[in-house]
């Protein structure tokens, strides 16, 4: 009976080899913080995977166990079929990583940083030069090729960053908040350049807690909160589920939105804060004795992958 | 714009490659090539200051002393000190601000690379800066009567073999100390009584003999009695013991410079 039910637990769980990503109630504790708590992930081949979630949520824990940076405590990670942290040299042979933390060497030109991971990533010395030159257009940094890393700007410096994760031509690609703190328009460079990458089929990861960025470049995004997934789903999908199709926001003073929140919550419905007002969410599911009690609402909306993210994740920071 | 698709066939990939230690060291070269004027000058006018002081200084008191001109005697002892100071403090300082304020490492790791290669390729190139200006002095000496002999020919790989030991313990230290600040003690503590007692301005023979009895078992000691016995063609058998101290010093320092680094980079 024993082996019949691990037999068919074996059967439902999805096989590593189909996904680029495994990952399987992996845990990970910094003395008595959790930060990775029996995390279960999937992430199919040539897909782009949003990872949201608030600060603290465990995300750049995930992409460090996924460099075998940091080492599970509980639980099995493979990629692109290399089981961590054994073969972890192998399968950071295939991947690209892009740092949420910006550690270029700012001594060294984009070049010359770029022709560094070149070694690093044993780009074949006949390819090298070719690798490096195609990093840097993609980077769009051919006219800044030669200036000192220190001298660039703040997006150029991001794009180097891209581009070095880029430069062995990797089949899966992790991105820890590739845009966070960028000024509007540099977002929009390099979301062209995540585009490009998910266009062409490169399995990408990428770890964010701009909503706007998940919903516009993921193809499926992940919820992590307190260290595990707690939602998975296209955005589409995610906000039909947890958000409906509509959503109202009622105005006025705190006892007017306390009370509010306490006629939807009674209602079965979710909401949240929005600044001065509270939203509540799947209003399209309302029944017509809340309608009336609520009044009619200030503003309709449609509803966002940012209503889901705050409903799953908690209005608070912790 | 594209960006690049995923065509590469896995690399096989053993347990020590050397392509981590070719990248480190193309930044290295690239950083030399940049400030070579300022390190050469600071390599040779150091020990030239050394000679002058001391060389000249004592040698016009003592002048001939243990069996050498003392001007001689000074001018291989701190070919040693030159070693110690260019890999040691190399090693410290530069693994310490490239692990905690830049994160360089943090990028590295991400790549193929293992935390044994990173720390054989940072103490590598350190080595072999430490082998190439470690000459200095004895070419400072030169210019200042040193007899040239062909077994000077021997000092830069006596240098690389004490350099590539002490830029391992300028790592460990590095991996172990909590502030940058803390390197102080092991400067004042540790780096100076090493190269005050190991035979450079004068034999450890002259200490007590408890004193002398460590002092053999500071490896700078080795190192400096190679360098004379290389320079003034007194080698023998018995270098070999002087070659098998300074290898399995740094032996024990790869094995603590990778555990703790390892401690450090890998949670």
């Amino acid at each position: 009976m024993a082996t019949l039910h691990a037999r068919s637990r074996d059967t439902l769980a999805p096989d590593p080899a189909l996904s680029a990503i495994s990952i399987r109630g992996v845990v990970k504790r910094y003395g008595d913080v959790t930060a990775v708590d029996g995390l279960d992930l999937e992430v199919p081949h040539g897909i782009c995977l949003g990872l949201l979630g608030p600060n603290g949520a465990g995300k750049s824990t995930t992409m460090r166990l996924l460099t075998a940076q940091s080492r599970a405590d509980k639980g099995e990670i493979t990629v692109l079929g290399h089981s961590l942290p054994g073969a972890s040299k192998r399968a950071r042979a295939a991947m690209g990583v892009v740092p949420q933390q910006d550690n270029l060497d700012e001594e060294l030109t984009a070049r010359q940083n770029l022709e560094v991971f070149a070694h690093l990533y044993r780009v074949p010395k006949d390819d090298r030069a070719a690798a490096v030159g195609r990093a840097l257009a993609v980077a769009q940094l051919v006219d800044r090729a030669d200036t000192k890393t220190g001298n660039l700007s703040g997006g150029m410096r991001r794009r180097l960053l891209i581009a070095r994760g880029l430069v062995h031509r990797p089949r899966l690609v992790l991105l820890d908040e590739p845009t966070v703190g960028l000024d509007p328009q540099v977002r929009q460079e390099l979301w062209s350049l995540v585009a490009a990458l998910r266009s062409e089929g490169v399995t990408t990861l990428m770890s964010t807690h701009y909503i706007e960025e998940a919903e516009r470049l993921a193809d499926e995004c992940a919820l992590m909160s307190h260290g595990k997934v707690v939602a998975r789903g296209t955005p589409a999908d995610l906000i039909a589920e947890h958000a409906g199709t509509h959503v109202d926001e009622h105005y006025g003073p705190p006892e007017r939105l306390s009370e509010v929140e306490e006629l939807a919550k009674n209602a079965g419905l979710p909401t949240r804060r929005t600044g001065p007002s509270v939203s509540v969410l799947a209003a399209e599911r309302q029944p017509e004795s809340l309608r009336q009690e609520l009044g009619p609402a200030n503003v309709r909306r449609a509803a966002s992958l940012e209503d889901v993210f705050v409903v799953l994740t908690g209005e608070s920071v912790e | 714009m594209t960006a690049s698709p995923a065509v590469t066939s896995e690399p096989t990939l053993r347990w020590f490659e050397w392509a981590p230690v070719r990248g480190v060291w193309r930044r290295e070269m690239v950083l030399y090539q940049r400030y070579w004027a300022s390190t050469s000058f600071a390599s040779l006018v150091e020990p030239t200051i050394y000679l002058l002081a001391f060389g000249f200084g004592f040698g016009a008191v003592i002048g001939a002393a243990y069996g050498y001109d003392y001007r001689d005697f000074v001018s291989t002892g701190v070919v040693a000190t030159s070693v110690l100071f260019i890999s040691a403090f190399g090693a410290m300082f530069g693994t310490f601000i490239r692990r905690t304020f830049q994160h360089t490492y943090d990028a590295v790791l991400a790549a193929p690379v293992d935390v044994h290669e990173l720390v054989t390729a940072e103490a590598s190139w350190l080595a072999a800066k430490a082998g190439v200006y470690g000459c200095a002095p004895m070419i400072v000496g030169m210019a200042f009567g040193l007899p040239p002999g062909p077994g000077m020919l021997l000092v830069p790989f006596i240098g690389f073999l004490t350099g590539l030991a002490f830029a391992l313990f300028g790592i460990w230290v590095s991996a172990i100390v909590p502030t940058i600040n803390t390197f102080d003690y092991i400067i004042s503590g540790v780096l100076a009584p090493m190269f005050l007692v190991a035979g450079t301005f004068f034999p450890v023979d002259q200490l007590p003999s408890w004193a002398a009895g460590v002092a053999r078992l500071n490896p700078l000691y080795h190192c400096v009695e190679l360098v004379r016995d290389a320079v003034f063609a007194k080698l023998g058998l018995h270098d070999l013991i002087h070659v098998g101290a300074l290898l399995l010093f740094a032996a024990l320092m790869w094995i603590l410079a990778v555990w703790k680094m390892t401690a450090r980079l890998i949670d």
